[in-house]
This record gives C-alpha cells, structure tokens and sequence, in this order.
C-alpha cells in the first residue's frame, strides 16, 4: 500500500505539493459539501462580483448529500457523488479558494490543469460505502442553500476520514495510471 | 370461471414501504457472496481494500439500519398483477406511491427527486417509475429497486445496425463500460437489453438488473454465453474496484432479448453500481 498520511484542514499549497497520485489519506477537520445546484449558484455569484454565502479561501468541499439523520445521530449516510457535473464550476470555484475537492470519478482536463494551476488536490472518497463513512462525521449542520434540501452546503467535522489523491498538483492522476490502456 | 382474490391497497402500501426500507440497508446475498468471491481474486492491493470496505459496509449498514448508500435512489418498482387479483380500497397505482413515500420517511432515506428543469425537489421520493404488467394468476408480485443516480448516467440506449450481430454487441458492451471508468462505482452490474423497440429494449435491461447477481439467461444458450464473454472482456480492462485497478471491474452481465423490426437491432446498456438493491415480495 502506498503512503498513508495524516491530514488536518484547512489544506494549504505546500500540504498539495507533498500528496501524490495514489496516497492514500486520514482527513480530519472542517469541510463543506456542494453539488450540483450548490456550484451553480456559488459560480454565478463568482461571476457577478457579488458575496457568497460561505467562505471558499483553503476550503475543501466534497461532493455530497447525505441521508437525513435518524433521531439521535450526527448524519445519516454520506459519501460521494460523481465528481464530473462539477467539472464546469471547478475551476471558478479553485480560482475563488477552493483547495480540495472530494468525489468520485474522472476529471476533464481543464479541472486537472487547474489543480496544478492553483496547486490544489482531488481526492477520490469511496462510492457506496456511505453507512461505514458516517461514523467518520462527528458534527454537521447546513449553512447555505438550505431550500435545496439534500443538496444544501453543509460544514461537517470529520475524522480520520478515509481518502485517496486521485489528482494531484504535479498533474498525474490515480486512475490513468491504474489502467494502462486507458479508458477509449 | 376463477374466482376473483381481493387485495386491499393497505397491503400495497405496507409491502412496498418494507421492501424499500429493506433493500436500502440489507445486501442481498447474491451481491455480499459476489463481492467475497471477488475480493479472494483480486489481485491489487487498492482493489482488494475497496471490495474489503464495501462488505464491511454491507454489515454496519445491517447492524445499525443505516441505507447502504447515501443515493437512495429513484425508486423502481416492477409490479405483476394476477388477473384474478381486485384492488379494493383505493387506486393501485397511488398505492405504489404512496409505499413509497412511507419507505423514504420512516426509513430516513434520502430524497433523491426533482423537477428536471427547475431542479426543485419533490420532497418526498415520488414519482416512483411504475412497470406493471398484467399476468395470469390471483397474485400480486413487487420488485423494489433503488436505482441510483450515478450508474444510471453511465447508461444508455443505441440503434445499432442488424449487422452487428453478437460480436458488435458485445463490443458496444465491453466499450460503455470502458468509457464510463471509474464513474459508476465499479464493481458494476451490467443490465443489457436486445431487440423489442426502443422502449422495451431499456425495460429489459433495467428487468435484467433485477436478477440474482451472477445467475445466467436460462433462456438462451447464446445469451448466456454473451454474458460470460462479455464479462470475461470487462474483468480485463484493468478497471478494477472504484477504478483503482484490477480485476473486479464487474461482477455480472445480464442480457435479456426479444425479436426487433427487420430494420433495427436496439440495444440498451443499464449500469448498475455495486450496491445492486433489488428485492421482491409476493401479495
């Protein structure tokens, strides 16, 4: 197995330049989550110049929406949503703070050029194992958005939160190197 | 002349809710016994930690009613109605809705339906997709599928051309899968629908999906062959668990068919992810 590192947010530059394609990650601290609705309003608000709802500087949002809670519980089930509907707003959103991207799936190459641009990390969380991820969640409330429901920006604390870098800032990328002949 | 069996709508509503709130937090076995047997031959490491975690999620889920997946999934509900069977109490179909409803409420699953335009949510997990089909008998058989929204992305329906044949349709196959990569949530379960039109071609792929896991067409040798040759290709595009690489990029095909216009060969691609749910109850 590869290297397994320790880390707590917020994720700086120098933090991104130290993770490698493949490393595998315990994250712990504070995070946000965001998808598809979410990135669209947070990026027209980007464009026209106006104040967001939430603080994007060292941030790290992770593609998300959760089961409700059942009574007496931190959050229900949560893991992570294909990453590539964010492709369009992931950039505008790394250029506005954004340091760490958490989901599951392909870039495009404009969001790993951007990665590297803005040396910035994405790292791929688990799809389908999200009871077993909950317990890693000890606190989680909505702070935006909240008429989306499910899809409302949360802040979570999580702990030792289990990761892999999938894109990191030197370009390279987890799963073009896992299948070597490539995907067309 | 058969005599006329009364099913009330409550029994509907009860079934339905119990099937959804059950598939959402129990593997079936079919899928848990899958993935052991995939995790025995895997041969990367990163591979082997995945299909490791998705049984041990597979129990904690069971253990504390936890939904398997936070995408609870559009719910998919294939229904059989016996013709002898009456529907008193109210309207059938509502009745499917309404169980429905109760699953994603009392289980604390997750909304997962909106508005395709304005992207509102409905709010309470309706409409779910209803296939009902009229057969003999004075029963009424539910199939519950959660189908999540992810897999479903990766899938999709073709015209292909009546000269492809088997080996054209296989390639379609082997390349949809490639393509979609890691997105779907590898170790996948692939549904394939041949021939009938472009409709039926993707009710039977979705049909399909609703197979115990691994359990060949027992209709046709040639299917039954498209699906180990199919799959035979898949395990070898080094996609692996969550696209990490290795050998268990799926841990089953299922092809159904039915004849097509002399014209035309549809061909439909339904990917499931690994958390194959799908359960069935007989009223």
């Amino acid at each position: 197995m590869k290297n397994l590192q320790r880390i707590r947010t917020p994720i700086t530059a120098k933090v991104c330049e130290g993770l490698s394609a493949g490393d595998r990650v315990l994250l712990s601290g504070s995070i946000i989550t965001g998808r598809d609705t979410a990135h669209k309003r947070l990026s027209r608000l980007i464009a026209e110049g106006k104040t967001l709802p939430v603080r994007l500087d060292g941030e790290t949002i992770f593609y998300a929406a959760p089961t409700p809670p059942r009574p007496g519980r931190v959050i229900g089930s949560i893991g992570p949503t294909t990453s590539y509907r964010m492709d369009e707003y992931a950039p505008t959103l790394m250029e506005a703070g954004i340091r760490g991207m958490i989901g599951k799936g392909k870039r495009s190459p404009a969001v790993r050029d951007a990665i590297v641009r803005y040396k910035a990390v994405y790292f791929g969380a688990m799809g389908g194992v999200a009871a077993l991820m909950s317990a890693c969640v000890k606190k989680a409330e909505v702070i935006a958005y909240g008429d989306l429901g499910p899809e409302a920006i949360m802040q979570l604390e999580i702990e030792d939160f289990p990761l892999i870098v999938i894109d990191d800032a030197s370009g390279r990328d987890l799963y073009e190197e896992a299948v070597p002949n490539g995907y067309l | 002349m058969n005599i006329i069996r009364e099913i009330p709508c409550d029994r509907i509503i009860d079934t339905v809710r119990d099937l959804f709130i059950r598939v959402s937090t129990d593997l079936g076995d079919d899928v848990l016994s899958a993935v052991q047997r995939a995790a025995q031959s895997e041969d990367t490491e990163l591979g082997r930690y995945a299909l490791e975690k998705i049984i041990e999620n597979a129990k904690v889920a069971k253990n504390e009613s936890l939904p398997l997946c936070q995408d609870t999934g559009l719910a998919v509900v294939f229904v059989e109605v016996g013709q002898d069977v009456h529907v008193t109490g109210g309207n059938f179909s509502e009745a499917v809705q309404e169980g429905v409803r109760r699953a994603y409420r009392d289980g604390f699953l997750r909304k997962s339906i909106c508005d395709p335009i304005s992207r509102a949510n409905t709010g309470d997990n309706t409409p779910a997709v209803i296939h009902t089909e009229i057969v003999p008998g004075d029963t009424i058989r539910i199939i519950a599928m959660p189908k999540g929204g992810g897999s479903e992305n990766m899938s999709s329906s073709v015209m292909l051309l009546p000269s492809a044949g088997l080996e054209g349709i296989k390639k379609h196959i082997v390349d949809m899968v490639r393509k979609a990569g890691p997105n779907p949530c590898p170790p996948i379960l692939v549904g394939v629908g041949i021939g009938g039109s472009i409709e039926k071609s993707a009710l039977l792929a979705k049909k399909a999906l609703s197979r115990r896991v691994g359990e060949p067409n027992s209709s046709d040798t040639r299917l039954s062959e498209l699906e180990r040759e199919a799959l035979t290709e898949i395990n070898s595009l080094g996609i692996g668990p969550q696209g990490y690489g290795g050998r268990t990029t799926a841990l089953g095909v299922h092809v159904e068919m039915m004849p097509c216009h002399i014209a035309s060969l549809p061909v439909t691609v339904n990917i499931q992810c690994h958390v194959a749910r799908h359960g069935e109850a007989v009223i």
